[in-house]
């Protein structure tokens, strides 16, 4: 069971949650194709390991976190807002 | 859409037999002796270093698509490799469920193409998988569940699938422990698929390992795939912990990890990878001869020869490699259980389990070629992959020997994303955690 | 004393307060503090069972959780509890317990046959057989197989409280697991270090290992009088850590006292969930059996068991034992019974020569080295041994009972879900695991040092590193005052299995046998997991916990490989069998999930409304409570020909406020509202980003920044968090803020041709004119005196007004609209009149915005923005979606208007009738129209209209002829509503 440090409102348990899948993909633009529309909408990355994501506080302050957990260990190491990052050198698995 | 051929009865090949036949005389004779006179039901193959085939995955689908290329279509040169030992992945993990209620025509022939041939398995394989076909029954709460699935059913019955409407009280005749007014969501009546049932899910993987060794396939454990080698757009072999082994068709049968596998042929697929939880309680006498599932949440329940009931829920809603459960949804199903089946309340719950599988986009399973030359897909299976590994296996063996799907596992294919001819059967669009 | 074999004064036993029970109609006596088992022992009853598969006799084998064999059937106020573990059942008055897997009777047991014929029952043998004829399995051999299987019964009396049970939610610094010499003293140290700790254990009392020792009474004392001081230490009895589940989340289960539970309204268990920042595993070992033919005869007790039932309930497990034992801590089972003047008839150790071996010749008990017992004489109940020498002589001796011990495993699993790895200790000839930092330590007999001293002192050890890692200084309390020394103690030599003739379990409660195991790995399931699953080896209540290791080492001699290779099965959660009813907790039945109730729920009531489950929502489905489609029909018939009320309370409403809130709007709904004029409304569609409709309903510009968007009932949670989403991680650079209002406005609609007289008696200083006020206008208003909103939208089709007033002034706005309009014969309408209205007039629900159907699909093709980007534009313009036999929504109606239709029927070609060219999905009898309407969605649809098919529904064995109409089967020019 997951317990994601929210930065607004604390620990909290993963029932609070609503998770919004991977946080590093932008969604295209008008002037993408059909082909990154697909890709953006259909296709994963779906690592074994580090994944950075989004999770939504619907049971807080509703505001989106970005996440970076572990998909076996569960761990997570770093939660942001939706415009920061998580230092270059953490990002390295 | 033609209709789905009927599965023909696969020969085994006589030459490599390991195990000889099993038989009631044979298990008396062998009494008399100790039980000594049996050998390995699979062989333990050493890898070579080319095949036709490689199938990456000794699980249900890899270990039946290895028995169908070598009994259907003759094709034996075929390696199915495994990192750990077979079988000991969802086939192993899975709450054991086979039926072909579905509200895709694609997908009831596709599921119902299966049903048949577990319906034949044990002859097929000379293994008793204890194939129990005791009915699945759906209760419904609300009329709009009702139309849902008074919709499935007719569409089932116009397929030349059994469906039948049971009443509240049918229901319980068929399941006394029932609680039809449970206090929130009164059982407003079921619907009953008397050819569903249950099948003991490890010995699938040991029938179809021994059927296709016996036929002639190297069955390799303990050896795990490392790389995919491509050439240009086109696969050569793979890279394993045993070293490369050069092969004319890969096929990933890996559910639950396609997409590691097909990264390492630098492929993106549309799959998530989820947990999903099983559990199992204490023996008890025979109380509930049927599969049951809860509508008003997310519940389904069986009990097993050995006397466990076996039951599940949903997945955790986010991705996960990790095959474990938790907290939240074991009270959220046992929550369930309590509610529909209330004298259940004292019954022991045993052990808690996880498996990971690929949720594709759509929640259908994808059994396809890929954009890569001499890569073939098994995969996608969300929550279906167990009742479906005989279909899966026959289908991936077609389109590997033929080189074109299967007409009843034609909707499965890859591009159907791209294409917009998604087969979303709860119609909640690309949100694994929804399916 | 009560029972014959009642010896001595136990810890916990009561000789002031006999007890009467019942076990097979026997009536017996006990003491208070006694547990089933202990009392059954005293009684001198060892028959208490029979085995899983071959209805061997089976008796009490421990004295905990790990127990195999004595299970019973419980009878009691819940009716007959299957699976009930005499050995931590604590006997009360009138306890009524009755033995399982038997018949007729536990003495003679038909099916003890299968014992004769155990030689063509292998492991696995169902795999190899019953396979022919086909039909058989089914009907002949599995109901005979399941009726044999199983353990207990099951026979529930269920009543309305039937499962009290509660969960409740905990937090610590450091969570404890077993209160032995290393969890007391790590509690101490931790406590006193001021951190925040929860000591959870199994056993009734604190203790452990030391209850068992009286040299540690004082320490005991002492330490947890110390424990008791510190505010900082909560004690937790009877409770098992379940297991754990990451982030520092364990699960455990209290099993309330008897006299608990009476103050907890009957409660039984209380499942806690603990959040803790650490955990010290200080769960001890738990002690082994030996594979030896007859390892499971009645009156074989493991050797630790026999000196708990002595030292907590003064019960001789036997008056004349003998001894099978491999490691010198089980000698302490030998003097204690010594001490009881029960001297033990001989110890058999296979080890040449030993410390305790030395002490007990000493003490003049015979001690047989080089030995091992190669067979058990007795069926019902041990009579004697056979023993064998090292030079292969044998000797036979007389017996009671036979007391074993093969050695002790720490207890693993906690630290394996932990993520912990095996590790193989040859000292104890066992696995140990260390939880991965930073999740917590192991200390004591659980991390494999064993004696209670040293594993105080490394209790300690483990509390005080801890400590350090939680930035606190830990005290130094080297394990405190008066700690007593441990025994020096020979190490033990691994020993496994006696191989000699006969059945020699590995599992006592599935009946597996070494000669099984063997079986499997002959067949080539050679891996531990394959191994379990052939041979159902450690699958059973007690999880393999005394045996599994055992199993493990005989398929390791079989495979010729290391034990350390081989491994051990994965643990998986939970660490004891618990109830349903504990893990559900109280949200259950009646309690299962919340009740929405509308602001109008109590009058809805009182005005004789059937209610529906709508989701979590209770929605007046229809004010009456006779079936049948009248009722319904007479308030839709109100609406189409005078006025009714209707409550929409339920339809998510979402405030849309900020600079750029129009064009938030316009980026998530397809169609435009940047060019909504305010005070005006507009019906928007929302789509999936693959293109797909997600959602419908109004939306109203109530200022230039200021937007209020409606959504489905069903889908309100989800398009907000939709809009959030993707506010917050598409659109950031946008000045919008949602604000979620949908409990804070009750709104209704009042619908019909009376609707704007109705209305114009309660709304002031609002011109409702049709220039003034005209179709799909929206403006604040004064309702019967409140501050409200006034929107001119038709769901019914009929002139239609909706009026949203705060949820708490929802009765007086509501019933000034039904006295306003009570001359004009205005009516409550409830779901399925609105549904009958809605279907006539061709507007879709939820029936219809199933998750696969396209705008294009249900008609709102021209709604589409051409220009400008949006969700689901790029996906929506696949080939696929633009399919020409695509299904689309169109009308249907019987031809003979006589016949019904239903929803879920399909719709099939004459010519080919058992191809579905679509489906019924919204039906009803009409009010306008004659007969029934419907809605369906149907391949190539529009094309089809004016044709006629046949409408089919196999389960019901109906076929109608259909006609297909336009889905506006109502005043399609919309005069009505503009009216």
């Amino acid at each position: 069971m997951l317990r994601i440090p929210c930065p607004w409102c604390g620990t909290r348990d993963e029932a609070e949650f609503r998770y919004h899948g991977d946080a590093t993909r932008p969604r295209p633009t008008a002037a993408d194709t059909l082909a990154d529309f697909s890709r953006y909408t259909y296709g994963r990355d779906n690592p074994l390991g580090w994944h950075l994501e989004w999770w939504l506080h619907v049971g807080g302050c509703r505001r989106l976190l970005k996440v970076e957990r572990h998909t076996l260990s569960h761990e997570i190491r770093w939660v942001g807002t939706p415009e920061a990052s998580p230092a270059p050198e953490v990002q390295a698995p | 859409m033609p209709p789905a051929p009927r599965p023909s009865a696969p020969a085994i090949a006589p030459e490599r037999t390991s195990s000889g036949r099993y038989s009631l005389w044979r298990l008396l004779r062998e009494g008399l002796n100790g039980q000594r006179g049996w050998s390995r039901a699979w062989v333990k193959a050493a890898p070579r270093p080319r095949y036709r085939v490689v199938i990456v995955g000794g699980g249900g689908h890899g270990l039946a698509t290895a028995f169908y290329l070598a009994t259907g279509h003759g094709i034996c040169d075929v390696a199915v490799l495994e990192r750990g030992p077979l079988g000991l992945g969802n086939v192993a993990r899975n709450t054991t469920i086979i039926r072909s209620n579905y509200f895709q025509p694609a997908n009831i022939r596709f599921y119902d193409f299966s049903l048949r041939l577990w319906e034949r398995l044990e002859r097929s394989l000379n293994f008793n998988a204890m194939v129990s076909q005791r009915g699945t029954l759906n209760l419904f709460h609300t009329e709009a569940q009702r139309d849902l699935f008074t919709r499935r059913a007719n569409l089932m019955r116009l397929e030349g699938v059994d469906a039948a409407a049971l009443s509240r009280a049918a229901v319980k005749a068929l399941v006394p422990l029932v609680d039809l007014d449970n206090g929130r969501y009164p059982v407003l009546g079921g619907f009953l698929q008397p050819r569903g049932g249950t099948v003991r899910h490890d010995a699938v993987a040991w029938g179809y390992a021994r059927g296709a060794s016996e036929a002639g396939v190297d069955i390799v454990e303990h050896c795990a795939v490392t790389g995919i080698r491509r050439e240009g757009e086109r696969v050569v072999g793979v890279e394993t912990s045993r070293g490369f082994i050069a092969a004319d068709v890969v096929c990933l049968a890996v559910a639950g990890h396609s997409s590691e596998l097909a990264r390492m042929a630098g492929l993106e697929l549309p799959i998530e990878t989820h947990v999903l939880q099983a559990f199992v309680t204490e023996g008890v006498k025979p109380v509930l001869d049927v599969v049951l599932t809860y509508g008003a949440g997310h519940f389904y329940i069986s009990q097993s020869d050995k006397g466990g009931l076996v039951f599940g829920g949903a997945i955790d809603g986010y991705n996960t490699y990790g095959q474990r459960g938790t907290l939240p949804m074991v009270e959220e199903v046992t929550a369930a259980a309590v509610t529909l089946l209330p004298a259940l309340a004292r019954v022991k719950v045993l052990r808690q389990w996880g498996g990971v599988m690929d949720m594709s986009m759509d929640g259908s399973p994808i059994i396809s070629q890929t954009p890569l030359a001499g890569l073939v897909l098994n995969g996608g299976w969300c929550y279906g992959g167990f009742k479906a590994i005989p279909a899966g296996g026959f289908t991936t063996a077609h389109l590997i020997a033929h080189g074109a799907p299967h007409p009843v596992a034609a909707h499965l294919d890859l591009g159907r994303f791209a294409a917009g001819r998604t087969v979303d059967e709860r119609g909640v669009g690309p949100f694994p955690y929804l399916h | 004393m009560t029972g014959p074999a009642r010896i001595a004064q136990g810890l916990l036993t009561d000789p002031a307060r006999p007890l009467a029970f019942r076990f097979d109609g026997s009536e017996m006596r006990g003491l208070a503090g006694d547990t089933l088992a202990s009392a059954l022992l005293a009684n001198g009853r060892r028959l208490v069972g029979r085995s899983f598969k071959y209805h061997r006799p089976r008796g009490i084998v421990t004295a905990g959780c790990e127990e195999p064999c004595a299970l019973v059937d419980l009878i009691g106020a819940a009716g007959r509890e299957p699976n009930q573990l005499a050995t931590t059942l604590a006997l009360h008055e009138g306890l009524v317990a009755v033995s399982q897997n038997r018949w007729p009777s536990l003495e003679l047991d038909v099916l003890a046959v299968n014992d004769l014929l155990g030689r063509f029952l292998p492991a696995g043998f169902y795999y190899k057989t019953f396979m022919a004829p086909g039909w058989a399995w089914e009907r002949l051999y599995e109901p005979l197989i399941r009726r044999a299987a199983g353990l207990g019964k099951l026979a529930a009396r269920v009543t309305e409280h039937a499962a009290p049970a509660e969960i409740v939610h905990d937090h610590a610094d450091v969570l404890v697991v077993g209160a032995g010499s290393a969890g007391l003293a790590a509690a101490a140290v931790l406590g006193t270090a001021g951190l925040r700790v929860l000591l959870a254990d199994q056993d009734v009392m604190p203790g452990g290992g030391t209850l068992l020792d009286p040299r540690w009474s004082g320490w005991r004392e002492e330490i947890c009088r110390r424990i008791a001081a510190l505010p900082t230490v909560r004690r937790l009895a009877r409770t098992t850590v379940l297991g754990a589940y990451g982030h520092g989340v364990f699960g455990t289960l209290e099993a309330l006292a008897p006299q608990e539970r009476a103050r907890f309204g009957g409660l039984r268990e209380r499942l806690r969930v603990v959040r803790a920042r650490r955990v010290l595993l200080a769960c001890g070992a738990g002690e082994r059996l030996i594979a030896f033919p007859g390892n499971d005869v009645p009156g074989v007790m493991l050797a630790g068991a026999a000196l708990g039932y002595l030292r907590r309930y003064g019960v001789a497990a036997g008056l004349k034992p003998v001894f099978f034992l491999n490691n010198d801590e089980a000698y302490e089972t030998v003097f204690a019974l010594a001490e009881a003047r029960v001297l033990a008839a001989a110890v058999i150790d296979p080890r040449p020569s030993g410390r305790a071996a030395a002490r007990a010749q000493e003490a003049g008990i015979e001690v047989i080295a080089g030995a091992v017992v190669c067979r058990v004489r007795g069926r019902r109940g041990v009579r004697g041994v056979r023993v064998m020498g090292a030079n292969g002589s044998t000797r036979r001796l007389d017996a009671d009972c036979l007391l074993m011990s093969g050695g002790h495993s720490p207890a693993t699993s906690l630290a394996c879900q932990l993520g912990a790895r095996l590790e193989w200790h040859e000292r104890i000839a066992a696995f140990t695991a260390e939880p991965p930092s930073p999740a917590g330590r192991a200390a004591g007999a659980a991390r494999g040092v064993y004696g209670l001293a040293a594993a105080a002192l490394d209790g300690e050890t483990a509390a005080r590193a801890l400590a350090a890692e939680l930035g606190r200084t830990a005290p130094l309390l080297a394990a405190g005052p008066g700690l007593p020394s441990d025994p020096d103690a020979t190490p033990l030599v691994p020993f496994w299995e006696v191989r000699a003739p006969g059945k020699a379990f590995v599992d006592l409660q599935n009946d597996v046998t070494a000669d099984d195991v063997r079986l499997a790995c002959r067949e080539g399931y050679e891996h531990v997991e394959h191994m379990k699953r052939f041979t159902t080896c450690a699958m059973a209540t007690d999880q393999g916990r005394i045996g599994g290791l055992v199993a493990a080492a005989v398929l390791a001699h079989a495979r010729g490989a290391p034990l350390a290779e081989v491994g051990q099965v994965k643990p998986r959660p939970f660490l004891e069998p618990v109830p349903f009813a504990a893990l559900a907790g109280g949200e259950v039945r009646g309690h299962y999930k919340p009740k929405r109730r509308v602001p109008l729920h109590d009058w809805h009531e009182r005005a004789g409304a059937t209610f529906v489950n709508t989701g979590l929502w209770l929605r007046p489905l229809v004010y009456s409570r006779a079936a049948g489609w009248e009722p319904v029909l007479e308030e839709a018939r109100a609406v189409r020909r005078a006025a009714g009320i209707t409550d929409v309370s339920t339809l998510g409403k979402i405030d849309v406020q900020g600079p750029d809130a129009a064009r938030f709007l316009d980026f998530v709904y397809a169609n435009t509202f940047s060019t909504l004029a305010v005070g005006r409304a507009r019906y928007g569609i929302m789509l999936r980003e693959d293109g797909m409709l997600f959602d419908d309903g109004t939306t109203s510009r109530l200022g230039a920044t200021h937007f209020l968007v409606t959504t489905t009932t069903a889908n309100s949670a989800a398009v907000l968090e939709h809009l959030e989403f993707h506010l917050q991680a598409v659109c950031r650079e946008l000045d919008v803020v949602l604000t979620d209002v949908g409990d804070q406005w009750a709104q209704f609609a009042v619908a019909g041709p009376r609707a704007r007289e109705v209305i114009a008696s309660v709304v002031e200083g609002l011109d409702l004119t049709n220039a003034a006020f005209p179709f799909m206008a929206a403006a604040e208003a004064r309702i019967a005196g409140i501050s409200g909103r006034l929107f001119r939208i038709s769901f019914s089709g009929e002139l239609a007004y909706e009026l949203a007033v705060p949820a708490r002034t929802a009765p007086v706005a509501w019933q000034a609209v039904l006295a306003a309009g009570s001359r004009y014969g205005i009516r409550p309408y409830g779901l399925d009149a609105l549904n009958t209205l809605r279907i006539e007039k061709g507007h879709v629900t939820t029936a219809e915005l199933n998750g696969n159907t396209t705008a294009d699909d249900l008609g709102f093709q021209r709604m589409l923005k051409k220009s400008g980007d949006f969700i689901g534009r790029a996906l929506g313009a696949r080939p696929g979606l633009a399919a020409t036999d695509r299904l689309q929504l169109v009308g249907v109606r019987p031809v003979d208007r006589a016949r019904r239709l239903r929803n879920g029927m399909h719709l099939v070609a004459p010519e080919s009738p058992r191809t579905s060219l679509g489906y019924v999905t919204s039906s009803t009898p009409s009010v306008e129209l004659e007969g029934w309407v419907g809605l369906a969605l149907l391949a190539g649809g529009r094309q089809r209209i004016g044709t006629r098919l046949l409408g089919t529904s196999p389960i019901h064995g109906e076929r109608t002829e259909l006609e297909v109409v336009s889905p506006h089967m109502l005043d399609a020019e919309n005069t009505r509503v503009r009216s």
